[in-house]
């Protein structure tokens, strides 16, 4: 049995040019948990993800999935790789000249030889999931933001990944929705033992879900905390728990 | 019964164990069916439909689950399940869940807790072509009034121009002016020669036969002076710099930026499509001169060097050939071609929708329209000049 740790991200360095992002990001995700990367605006979590999901190569360093180098092998084993993700992004990302049915379903007809029928039942069953039933057959521009980003999130579960990173989940919800949300991303985690990477500034769903988490500081472009963000609460950095308590301690 | 996935063609084992989905309805009497699915139900096999125990669902009144065989599971016996629990709910029958495990109840549960949206639902199927050849004429005719009244919304942005009132930044102009213009200097030089090199073969071709032919320089100088210059470039404007309008207008609205114009009070039409106009209208006239500039000298290059014509030969009966009015006419043409290249690529930038495939859409169509106003133009300003004796 494979016993190297489900995500690791070693000496990672992001950087625009001279610009230095990040630098020097150790940190493992370990499997079923539910992980949360947060930090302030502009903090560089969107280019870690970038990173992580194979959009961006890093400056320097790597990010390992099972114990495998994603940055280090061939692109078809990139392919392989990426095949266990499944990505939320902030906006939904759904593509428009698709209706929700169509989103959910491409990567199915893709990548399974199920037969339509079957598609249909299982993209119907996601979208329920998201509290999106009945909205089958809409495109993309007659949604609202809310219900395009649970599309989204409808999308990247279509092929029951084994990890799922989801960009700023509960942005622009309301607060039930967003609990909803939170839920479900709960359930996932405990039916599927989908692991879920979260990357959020969201103080509800960073204390209501995060099983563990990394901070990562926008002055000195590196992680400063690791952990249970609970515990960070009580006895993280003064800036963690700064950030945590929206600057009240 | 005991249906097994050693029926179909995915038999698929791991380590030596079955890994194959069996389920086995089991009447437990007064009315209840037991359901038992054993094996492996993922979505990489060939999982059955619901509906195949449709005939063991006949005398039933309650449907209860044995579970215990259950290796693994994922979305595909969720939507199994799903697909059976609506069986179920049109034949009345109840649903005993205690037998699934913890994970799948709690997610059919949330699937659930969202009633299903009926009054969004609609349909898929495709319209028929005299339904889809009705609505295209119906929306050819709304669109012909949208089109007039962005054309007055124009008229008035105008109007407001020349009494000083518009709210513009001059940058932008100075910015579309040099978008529109220099940068399109390579193209249209490329075009141009191409067009002025055609003309003169095919000129020589004709007027070979009568021993004419030093008039290649007359057709080539009045050919693209007047008529030929400012439809090519109009036809390139519209290609490159119209479906750029578009587009550029099309991603602002998809991100609400006009909307947010609109909120601060300051006319887009003002803002946005004013300068896009004015640029255009300034820049095609002379993009037009330099088109025929470089249509002449296409001319003069293969008179000298294929059909033995002298250079100064040439230029004389170019410069015979000329006259102002020529010039006026090609720079009035230029002019109208660029105003309706711009409002073109305005008005669809405008009327886009809030997708990514709308700004697509927008930027055809600008071309099309744009390419079309052209034709239509050169047509009746052709008629007019002629009338006017010009």
């Amino acid at each position: 049995m494979n016993s190297a740790p489900h995500i690791e991200i070693r000496d990672l360095t992001m950087a625009y040019g001279e610009f230095v992002i990040q630098r020097d990001l150790n940190f493992v995700v370990n499997k079923g948990d539910i992980f949360v990367i947060m930090g302030g605006n502009g903090c560089g979590k969107t280019t870690l993800m970038r990173a992580l999901i194979g959009l961006q190569r890093p400056t320097r360093g790597t990010v390992y999935y099972g114990g495998e180098d994603f940055w280090g092998v061939e692109p078809q084993e990139q392919e392989r790789l990426k095949r266990r993700l499944g990505i939320m992004f902030q906006g939904g990302a759904l593509w428009s000249s698709l209706t929700l049915a169509e989103n959910v379903a491409l990567p199915l007809k893709e990548y399974t030889a199920l037969a339509p029928r079957r598609i249909g039942e299982i993209v119907s069953f996601k979208l329920a999931l998201v509290g999106l039933a009945g909205f089958e057959e809409f495109y993309p521009a007659e949604l609202s933001g809310g219900m395009k980003k649970r599309a989204g999130l409808a999308r990247a579960m279509a092929l029951d990944p084994d990890i799922l990173v989801i960009d700023e989940p509960s942005s622009g919800l309301d607060p039930l929705t967003a609990r909803r949300l939170d839920d479900l991303i709960l359930e996932l985690r405990d039916s599927l033992d989908t692991t879920i990477v979260v990357i959020t500034h969201e103080l509800a769903s960073i204390l209501g879900i995060g099983t563990n988490s990394v901070f990562l500081d926008t002055e000195t472009h590196t992680m400063i905390n690791t952990g249970n963000p609970k515990e960070a609460v009580v006895s993280g950095d003064l800036r963690v728990r700064h950030f945590l308590t929206r600057g009240e301690l | 019964m005991t249906v097994n996935g050693a029926n179909v063609a995915n038999t698929r084992s791991d380590t030596g164990n079955e890994r194959q989905w069996r389920l086995d309805p089991r009447p437990m009497g007064d009315g209840l069916l037991e359901l038992s699915c054993a094996g492996r139900w993922c979505m990489d096999q060939d999982l059955p439909a619901a509906g195949m125990i449709v005939s063991e669902l006949d005398n039933t009144l309650r449907l209860s689950f044995d579970t215990a065989q259950l290796s693994a599971w994922d979305t595909g016996f969720l939507a199994f399940l799903r697909a059976l629990f609506v069986l179920c709910a049109e034949r009345g029958i109840s649903i005993e869940q205690d037998g699934l495990p913890n994970g799948i109840r709690h997610l059919l549960a949330m699937a659930a807790a969202v009633p299903e949206q009926k009054a969004a639902k609609r349909s898929n199927a495709r319209q028929n072509l005299f339904f889809q050849v009705g609505a295209a004429t119906v929306a050819f005719f709304r669109g012909a009034p949208e089109m007039l009244h962005f054309l007055g919304e124009i008229t008035l942005s105008f109007g407001r121009l020349l009494r000083g009132r518009a709210r513009f930044r001059l940058s932008d102009l100075w910015w579309e002016i040099e978008e529109v213009g220099p940068r399109a200097l390579v193209i249209v030089s490329v075009i141009s020669f191409l067009v002025g090199l055609i003309l003169a073969y095919l000129g020589a071709d004709q007027l070979r036969l009568v021993g004419a032919q030093i008039f290649i320089a007359d057709l080539v100088a009045i050919g693209m002076v007047r008529e030929v210059g400012a439809l090519m470039t109009g036809i390139i404007i519209a290609g490159r710099t119209g479906a750029a309008f578009a587009a550029q207008l099309g991603t602002m609205q998809v991100n609400e930026e006009i909307d947010a114009f609109k909120t601060l009070g300051i006319s887009p039409v003002d803002f946005l499509v004013l300068p896009r106009m004015l640029a255009l209208m300034l820049m095609v006239p002379l993009l037009t001169l330099y088109a025929g500039f470089v249509g002449m000298l296409a001319g003069l290059l293969v008179s000298v060097a294929i059909f033995d014509i002298g250079m100064f030969e040439y230029y004389t009966e170019t410069l015979r050939a000329l006259e102002l009015k020529h010039f006026l006419v090609g720079l009035s043409k230029g002019s109208v071609y660029g105003g309706m290249v711009a409002y073109a690529g305005c008005l669809r930038g405008m009327q886009c929708g809030r997708s990514a495939e709308s700004v697509g859409e927008a930027a055809t169509s600008a071309v099309v329209t744009g390419i079309l106003l052209i034709t239509i133009s050169a047509s009746l300003m052709t008629i007019i000049f002629y009338r006017l004796g010009i």
